[in-house]
């Protein structure tokens, strides 16, 4: 393996999707988004993401398609570069470099060679829109030096500038100002709003602007909530605008559809509005979107719209308001209380989502698998109201259980507390509430975990409060006489000299549970919960507290408020070792006895890898993060890495993740960002680029499976059917996504035949040629319902089939092989 | 500066009537506006929107339609089913013409003036061509199955629009049949309503039909093919108003919601010579239903059931920012409805239909600048004099010595005598008039309450001295000859000796009352005059005028006085004050 590479922080995913408007390609099949450093090309239809492009070192800030050649994207970044992309095959065709901090990318069809973007020159506080003209050469790397100012004194948010009327004239807006230029007459017209600080127009700010495709009409959002037609504008003085009015807060974005005869508007509010013709009275609305809309962009073709929101989404709707599809990244704008967590059974980080949620974010995927409505409030929207937050959450070892602390802190003396217990239904895959315990401890929870040790039966959990106790809860039958519902109970009630209990730590093997009060850590036997004894550093309250694993389950660790960290040796009841170390978070490797410390220093944050056996650290790396690390996790790894290096050996069973207060996810690779890419399916893509008639769908691909088809019966004749997952017409089938399979039809005589141990190849010309007929039609009309069943009935084949056929085949399952067999489409080749 | 207890008249409890129609006359500048008590007003709108002239309602003639024809001649139309023609010189109605056919809904002088058509209740569309000197029959259009809501001449004359209950009817004027029905959709919000009333229509020359009805629409018609072009859905309730600029690039409609909607016609794009018509800028100055509205050149007029008349100057068209270029509310009478006896500390109110007398509340206590003392006496409300008959008071005065009440209507004259017995009052009704006294537009008692001085609308001004109980005719002041201009500002000196009289435009005449003789004529001035008065000891006359000016004449030098022209020259009340009424 890349053992010779050195370990680098990289941005695993997780970045912000609703960073600049989403763009649709031509045909509306696939839509971009900038997230991060990389361009992602979604499918419209199935949410998956099918490309990654990558290359640009900074963020991404800005993405249109080229005019010219619909097949190819611009993409221009904070490192200076506007690249050209074909989508497609996601190849980086050229890259051209500018050289100063590009914040927006502009496209005009009419302006051939040339592009628009925003540089921040001078002042920090001062955006210019260039026009850069884009040099034609062969070579793949060339210069962009010719700049020429169009606009000075604009917002540096790309909703601030909007071309009109085939590029005729741009118009930016700021602050309470918009002006126009004419491209033909090269001059600039300004409008100002009066903006008294009386009550009336405080808040006549610009926020956004967007130009009529085929009128001269301009829209203006505004701070208040009103939109603004404005008209006449090329004559100065004879000016007019039309107010609209339906937002009661800031419109977010404007967005005209392509024949300019709908303008879609978004906010605070959430609800994507539909003024058709531009008039007051006829608007539709898209209401419940879920979060703030930020962006708000419209397919090319009209078919489809698209809004960003904040909580990292990306909305697909129809044109009749509907939406179609959500692309969800990682949701980072609230508060993260309750730390990362990965759920032991999809191996997916938990933490706090939208508000009251907890978010099962998929780490490979860099996708949201679902939401888990905890507080199961309706969430008002609202400033200065305070809401019921979502501050611990905890999975047992096998993900059973999750346990869930809420809290709502109106005034000091009101506190509104509450825990949940959930239970992991196999049926609905997913969570179901089990206990609901109001006010489990008086006040706030410091600390919540499981017993980790399978050897229990019983599922423990223990909370630890600032009101001096813990409480140790188990799961007993309730009160049913037929012994099926369980529920939670508290067991046991612990304090140590009216402490307040900060921490609270199970040892590996279940058998002790530590318990840190403020500056004392217990130990307890979890059997009879007796104290079993006390260590005291004096060095501050324990901050965090945790126990050694595999072979080093006798050590305990604690890191103090005063920069202490202790580890003492359960045996000897004695402190092992300590060390001064300022840290801000303390995980331990489920896999291996390794445990990873983040400090925090003045300069940054500093990594320690080390086991609880030995004071000197394995591994060290200094300057993580310029920030303060505020959450880190390990996640175990599928396959462990074997990297032979002893610096990198802390790696090879888990990955180590983190989150800084910027809300970034970043983790430790070794790879080459290149590697890291999860493959996907590109040739398939290429084929799909192709026209896609129904004749191709009926003709051209079955030809070619048909005579794939042929040749592979011919050689699985002589061997034994290998394992289902070795069978590459299946594995095929389940890796590719499912819009870009063939139909249904000939995939399940393809699966179906590569699943068969066939004798002789035969063909049946004995078949109607009706009944035939007839599946075609069916396959054309309703490919998606089949293409679904295929689906299932791969998933039940993988587990029973695989097995029974291959071992013995019972008499009627013969009888139905040898109908299957019949049914045999090599006919096709005839035509 | 003297010391003063100012009184706090809250008890005159005025109520303005609503405005129904308003007619823009371009020619002159001027505005008329019709209210709902028949009440027909002129405003100058060169002349700071001074009301120059009215004439008073009366009860049986509620007025639908107003037009000017010519630029001079003033029509109205009502629901008694009369056309009436206004006399703008002497001020009185010239005549009434029934049109047979029911109330009459609507009106439209033809654009170049020499016809009028009416719309009428049975559905009938009648035309009237206009003679020199009166309205004459001509013929009827293709009859309707419903009243005639709004009519609209085509700009070249050959086309007439109207609107009734759910259609809009297109006529040929020369045949007089409907070339095309125009069917309106009744739904309203996705409910059907039973009706669905046109409210007004306008003519474009391009052919373009505008319609505005009771489903809150405004629609846009080819009135070649009959078919709709463009709809806009602009209120939730009744859009009940047009008007058209004379450019026709905007107009504006007015709703029963109490706003006013502006239709601006903008070129689609810049390059290409495409037109649309885009609703622009709503302006919401109104409370109630936007009844009438007009489009002057450069400014948006609107009025309603909330009794203001708001002129709305264009930005765009207005050359200068001045005074002009602001908002206009216009909502307190310009005309004097009060007049007070200093002797006896009585007010007496006019209203449409009757008089109030009042005595002011009087204290004892004494205070320091800006307090409010203490009533000893409350106001006391001492007469209710109604009218007899449907006709509105013109004009009214109470005697300075509080012993004589004058008021006059449309056509008769009243003086009443008013003894007072300690707390009772009696009323004593002077009667024989002279025939001469039908109809005053302005009453004035002297300061001695000895003569009376009455203007009458033929232009004549009569004295009369009073007695005990009776009158006697002194001397009528003949207008001068050629003018039968009414003079509706009188002012009399303390001393008796001069009487200042004031027409609509010509000059200001001082008469001499000792010797009942024409003393001097103030020079004409290019505004109208708003108020006059005769200053005590100098026999001073002060004169104000709508442009904010004030003049101070001498009357025995017949001169300015020295004052008068360094305020002139100075210019100080340029800005400074609203307009002096």
């Amino acid at each position: 393996m890349v053992a010779e590479e050195s370990v680098r922080v990289v941005r695993c995913g997780g970045s912000e999707l609703n960073f600049r408007r989403a763009v649709f390609s031509a045909d509306s099949k696939y839509i971009f988004c900038v997230s991060g450093d990389f361009v992602k090309v979604h499918s419209t239809a199935t949410e998956e993401c099918v490309h990654i492009l990558q290359g640009h070192r900074n963020l991404v800030t800005g993405i249109q398609l080229n005019p010219n050649n619909h097949l190819q994207l611009y993409s221009c970044s904070f490192d200076g570069t506007i690249k050209l992309w074909d989508y497609i095959d996601g190849i980086l065709i050229k890259t051209f470099t500018v050289g100063h901090k590009l914040h927006a990318l502009f496209t005009l069809a009419c302006a051939e060679d040339s592009v628009f973007v925003i540089i921040n020159k001078e002042k920090p506080d001062v955006f210019q829109l260039f026009s850069v003209k884009l040099p034609k050469s062969s070579s793949r790397e060339t210069e962009a030096k010719e700049l020429y100012l169009v606009l000075d004194y604009i917002n540096q948010s790309p909703k601030c500038v909007a071309f009109g009327n085939e590029g005729e004239y741009v118009a930016a807006v700021r602050d309470f100002y918009l002006s126009v230029y004419f491209f033909k007459k090269k001059t600039t017209s300004r409008f100002t709003l009066s903006s008294s600080k009386n009550k009336k127009h405080a808040k006549n700010n610009f926020t956004c602007v967007a130009c009529h495709p085929k009128e001269d009409c301009i829209a203006t959002g505004h701070k208040d909530g009103k939109i603004r037609l404005w008209r006449n504008f090329d004559d100065g003085k004879k000016y007019t605008y039309t107010c609209l009015h339906w937002h009661h807060d800031m419109v977010m974005d404007l967005a005209f559809s392509v024949t300019g005869t709908s303008l879609l508007s978004g906010g605070r509010e959430s609800v994507l509005v539909e003024w058709r013709d531009a008039t007051e009275k006829k608007k539709e609305f898209l209401p419940r979107l879920g979060a703030t809309i930020e962006h708000i962009s419209v397919s090319p073709a009209g078919d489809l719209f698209c809004t960003s929101h904040s909580d990292n989404k990306i909305i697909i709707i129809h044109r009749n308001l509907e939406a179609s599809a959500v692309i969800q990244g990682l949701v980072k704008d609230s508060n993260i209380f309750t730390g990362l967590m990965i759920d032991p059974r999809t191996k997916a980080l938990v933490l706090n989502g939208k508000p009251g949620h907890l978010q099962f974010y998929s780490l490979q995927h860099d996708k949201q698998l679902y939401n888990l409505d905890i507080i199961q409030q309706e969430y008002i929207n609202d400033d200065g109201l305070i809401q019921i937050e979502l501050t611990k959450a905890a999975f047992d070892c096998c993900g059973n259980w999750l346990a869930t602390v809420e809290q709502r802190q109106e005034k000091e003396t009101e506190l509104e507390l509450q825990m949940k217990l959930w239970m992991y239904n196999k049926k609905t895959q997913g969570f179901v509430l089990n206990t609901k315990i109001n006010m489990p401890h008086e006040d706030h929870i410091t600390a919540l975990c499981f017993c980790n040790a399978e050897k229990f039966e019983n599922p423990t959990l223990v909370t630890a409060s600032k009101d001096g106790h813990f409480k140790v809860w188990i799961l007993t039958d309730d009160s049913d006489i037929y012994k099926k519902a369980v529920g939670w109970t508290c067991d046991f009630v612990g304090s140590y000299h009216k402490y307040q209990a900060t921490n609270c730590c199970f040892s590996e093997d279940g058998s002790l549970l530590a318990v840190s009060f403020e500056e004392i850590v217990t130990i307890w036997d979890s059997e009879t919960w007796e104290l079993k004894c006390t260590f005291c550093q004096r060095a501050g309250n324990i901050r965090h507290l945790c126990f050694g694993r595999l072979t080093c389950s006798k050590y305990l660790l604690g890191a103090t408020e005063n920069g202490i960290l202790c580890c003492w040796n359960l045996l000897s009841c004695a402190l092992e070792w300590s060390a001064k170390l300022t840290i801000r978070v303390m995980e331990p490797d489920p896999r291996s006895e390794n445990i990873a410390a983040v400090s925090q220093s003045s300069a940054g944050s500093d990594l320690f890898v080390f086991k609880p056996s030995e004071p000197r650290p394995l591994y060290i790396q200094k300057n993580i993060s310029r920030e303060e690390v505020q959450w880190g996790v390990f996640v175990p790894r599928d396959v462990p890495e074997s990297f032979t290096s002893e610096a990198y050996q802390w790696l090879n069973r888990s990955q180590f993740y983190f989150l800084t207060k910027s809300q970034s996810l970043l983790t430790f690779s070794t790879k080459s960002p290149e590697e890291k890419l999860t493959p996907t399916s590109k040739q398939l893509l290429a084929e799909e680029s192709l026209p896609t008639t129904p004749f191709y769908f009926i003709l051209g691909k079955h030809r070619q499976h048909q005579d794939k088809k042929i040749n592979e019966a011919l050689e699985s004749e002589l061997v034994q059917l290998p394992l289902t997952e070795n069978i590459p017409a299946i594995s095929e089938l389940l890796h590719t996504p499912a819009h870009v399979l063939p139909s249904a039809s000939f995939l399940c005589s393809k699966f179906v035949n590569s699943l068969l141990l066939s004798k002789e190849t035969k063909s049946g010309e004995e078949i109607l040629e009706d009944v035939d007929m007839e599946e075609e039609k069916e396959s054309g009309d309703d490919s998606d319902e089949e293409r679904d069943f295929t689906e299932k009935t791969q998933d039940t084949n993988d587990t029973d089939l695989g097995e029974d056929i291959i071992h013995q085949l019972s008499k009627s399952e013969e009888k139905e092989l040898r109908k299957f067999r019949k049914v045999d489409y090599s006919w096709i080749t005839v035509l | 500066m003297g010391e003063f207890k100012v009184h706090r008249v809250r008890f005159f409890n005025y109520i303005p009537s609503g405005i129904r129609c308003v007619a823009y006359n371009n020619q002159s500048n001027r505005l008329a506006v019709s209210r709902t008590d028949g009440t027909v007003e002129i405003y100058n709108l060169s002349a700071n929107y001074f009301q120059e002239k009215f004439f008073p309602g009366h009860e049986s003639r509620a007025t639908e339609a107003l037009c000017w024809a010519k630029g001079q001649r003033l029509f109205s139309a009502g629901l008694n089913g009369e056309i009436i023609e206004y006399d703008l010189q002497a001020l009185n109605i010239k005549y009434a013409v029934d049109a047979f056919g029911g109330p009459i809904w609507s009106m439209a002088v033809s654009p170049h003036g020499s016809q009028l058509l009416v719309g009428c209740e049975d559905g009938s569309v009648k035309l009237f061509q206009i003679t020199p000197d009166k309205i004459q029959f001509e013929r009827n259009f293709d009859r309707q199955k419903s009243r005639i809501l709004s009519l609209s001449w085509h700009p070249s004359g050959t086309h007439v629009a109207a609107g009734s209950i759910d259609y809009i009817s297109v006529f040929d004027v020369k045949s007089g049949s409907a070339v095309h029905k125009m069917l309106v959709d009744r739904q309203y919000m996705g409910v059907s309503k039973r009706k669905c009333i046109i409210w007004g229509v306008a003519f474009l020359s391009d052919g373009t039909v505008i319609s505005v009805d009771s489903a809150g629409k405004v629609q846009f018609w080819d009135s070649a093919t009959g078919t709709l072009v463009k709809n806009h859905l602009i209120a939730n309730a009744d859009v009940q108003s047009i008007a058209v600029s004379d450019q026709e690039d905007s107009f504006v409609v007015g709703t029963a919601e109490g706003t006013v909607f502006h239709f601006q016609l903008v070129s689609v794009t810049s390059n290409s010579s495409e037109k649309q018509w885009v609703r622009t800028k709503p302006f919401q100055h109104h409370t109630h239903d936007v009844r009438a509205v007009a489009h002057s050149p450069t400014a948006l007029i609107s009025g309603g059931t909330d009794t203001h008349l708001v002129i709305r100057p264009l930005m765009e068209k207005v050359e200068v920012k001045n005074y002009d270029a602001a908002l206009r509310k216009i909502t307190f009478p310009h005309r004097r409805l009060i007049s007070c006896s200093k002797k006896r500390q009585l007010l007496l109110f006019q209203f449409t239909h009757h008089l109030e007398l009042w005595r002011l509340g009087s204290t004892v206590a004494t205070g320091k600048n800006g307090d409010t003392l203490p009533l000893s006496r409350d106001a006391d409300h001492l007469l209710h004099l109604k009218t007899k008959g449907p006709e509105n008071i013109i004009c009214s005065c109470i005697s300075p010595c509080g012993s004589w009440i004058a008021y006059s209507t449309t056509s008769r004259f009243f003086l009443y005598r008013l003894n007072y017995e300690h707390d009772n009052i009696s009323l004593q009704r002077v009667s024989k008039m002279p025939a001469f006294l039908r109809s005053a537009l302005q009453i004035l008692f002297s300061e001695d309450s000895a003569k009376l001085f009455v203007a009458s609308n033929q232009g004549s001004l009569h004295v009369i001295r009073l007695l005990e109980g009776s009158f006697k005719h002194l001397h009528t002041f003949q207008p001068q000859s050629g003018t039968v201009e009414s003079m509706c500002l009188l002012a009399v000196s303390p001393d008796g000796n001069w009487l200042a009289s004031s027409g609509t435009s010509a000059g200001v005449h001082v008469y001499n009352i000792k010797h009942l003789k024409l003393h001097c004529t103030v020079p004409s001035y290019n505004f109208p005059v708003t108020a006059l008065a005769i200053a005590p000891n100098t026999n001073n006359l002060v004169i104000a005028h709508s442009d904010q000016q004030v003049f101070e004449y001498s009357i025995p030098d017949k001169q300015y006085t020295e004052w008068s022209r360094t305020i002139q020259k100075q210019g100080c009340y340029q800005e400074a004050y609203r307009p002096c009424l």
